[in-house]
């Protein structure tokens, strides 16, 4: 059984409050210059590219590379514009994506 | 080629002669550099969300929850010695005699035991490499016990060794703890027997003094950032027995239990704060 992601959004917030918003991803990194024990170049297979969309519309991107560790934890700030739904992605080379929903509610 | 390797040569003299001068400031930098640690530590714990040892957090309950094995049953029914089922403040009681099974059990020794005659696997197969290699996740049975003791967080180690088998197991342990062995005559006091210790960067508790064994302990299981994986204290064990060169440590044996009964009761009263986050 592989890990989920996990999301964290702060439990009330108001509209034009600025919050933020954590996740955490598990992945290997792997950056394609290591070795095997038997000598051969283990593949690289990062996750590129991290995007947070909100109602849609994307509020946040990154780009990552062979710097990022393991299990990658991103936060990032967002002033909220009302409820709506969060839609985070990650995309690994080769095209994979694991993607995430979560609802903001406010109050 | 060759001037190339005269250029490295002239810089590596150069940095040489820069580090002769300062043999003084490496001397009393050692203060400096456990502050420098210090602070890495500190960022790295300041947001527990950061730390990648939750997401085995919620696979170990996903596993605790879902029907495995060839008996297709949950581990819901698992005694961890406060009843079928009772998680909560479970851990802090470990280890502790169980009665079906008549020995001495930590928390990975009990998973195992409800792995194989709750859900049927087979035990062989569960102890076929138990532990994880640098960069892959944990095992299943490492995740459940990492969640198993996540939810004693907050709890103090409060293990009785009230029964006589309870008694021997610490008995042993401490007994294992000085006993030098092996092709290198070690111990584990030989690294953890004095305060102030490291290896490279990794400070190494004084396990036998109370005040440093409970500042310790409760941080494990704990997220290793060079290998990328969660480490159970029985994966602990096995490094260090090969470490000092000593022959394979199984999973849940007498000697790993003997040897986590004594770290526990140095760390009676120490607050549990899973999961720890290590170099």
């Amino acid at each position: 059984m592989s890990a989920k992601p996990r999301i964290r959004l702060p439990d009330s917030v108001t509209i034009g409050e600025i919050i933020e918003i954590k996740t955490l991803m598990a992945h290997p990194m792997e950056t394609g210059a290591r070795r095997n024990a038997d000598g051969t170049l283990v593949p690289r297979l990062l996750l590129h590219t991290f995007e947070a969309k909100f109602q849609g519309k994307e509020v946040f991107r990154a780009a990552l590379h062979t710097g990022t560790a393991a299990n990658p934890f991103i936060s990032f700030f967002m002033k909220v514009p009302g409820p709506g739904e969060f839609e985070f992605i990650w995309i690994e080379d080769g095209g994979g994506r694991t993607i995430e929903r979560k609802t903001l509610k406010t109050t | 080629m060759k001037n190339i390797r005269n250029k490295a040569c002239a810089a590596a003299l150069v940095l040489t002669s820069a580090f002769a001068g300062t043999g003084l400031t490496q001397q009393s930098g050692s203060d400096s550099i456990e502050r420098e640690l210090d602070t890495y530590r500190s960022m790295m714990k300041s947001d527990p969300w950061s730390n990648p040892a939750m997401l085995d957090v919620d696979r170990g309950e996903a596993l605790w929850k879902t029907p495995a094995g060839p008996n297709n049953v949950s581990l819901e029914q698992c005694d961890l010695g406060l009843g079928p089922g009772k998680v909560d403040g479970a851990f802090a009681m470990l280890p502790r005699y169980f009665t079906d099974a008549d020995r001495v059990m930590d928390v990975e020794a009990r998973l195992l035991w409800c792995m194989e005659n709750l859900q049927g696997f087979d035990r062989v197969k569960l102890l076929t490499r138990p532990h994880p290699s640098a960069g892959m996740p944990v095992k299943d049975l490492g995740a459940i016990a990492t969640y198993l003791a996540y939810r004693s967080n907050g709890r103090s180690f409060s293990a009785t060794f009230s029964h006589p088998k309870e008694k021997a197991a610490l008995a042993l342990g401490e007994t294992l703890f000085f006993h030098r062995t092996g092709p290198m005559d070690f111990a584990c006091s030989t690294c953890h027997g004095e305060s102030g210790k490291r290896i490279r960067l990794q400070s190494l508790p004084f396990l036998s003094k109370p005040q440093e064994a409970r500042k310790i302990l409760g941080e494990w299981p704990a997220y290793r950032v060079s290998t990328a994986h969660v480490m159970t204290m029985q994966h602990r064990i096995y490094d260090c027995f090969w470490q000092m060169r000593l022959p394979e440590v199984e999973l849940g044996s007498d000697v790993s239990i003997a040897l986590i009964s004594y770290l526990v009761k140095q760390a009676d009263g120490g607050e549990i704060k899973i999961p720890g986050m290590k170099r």
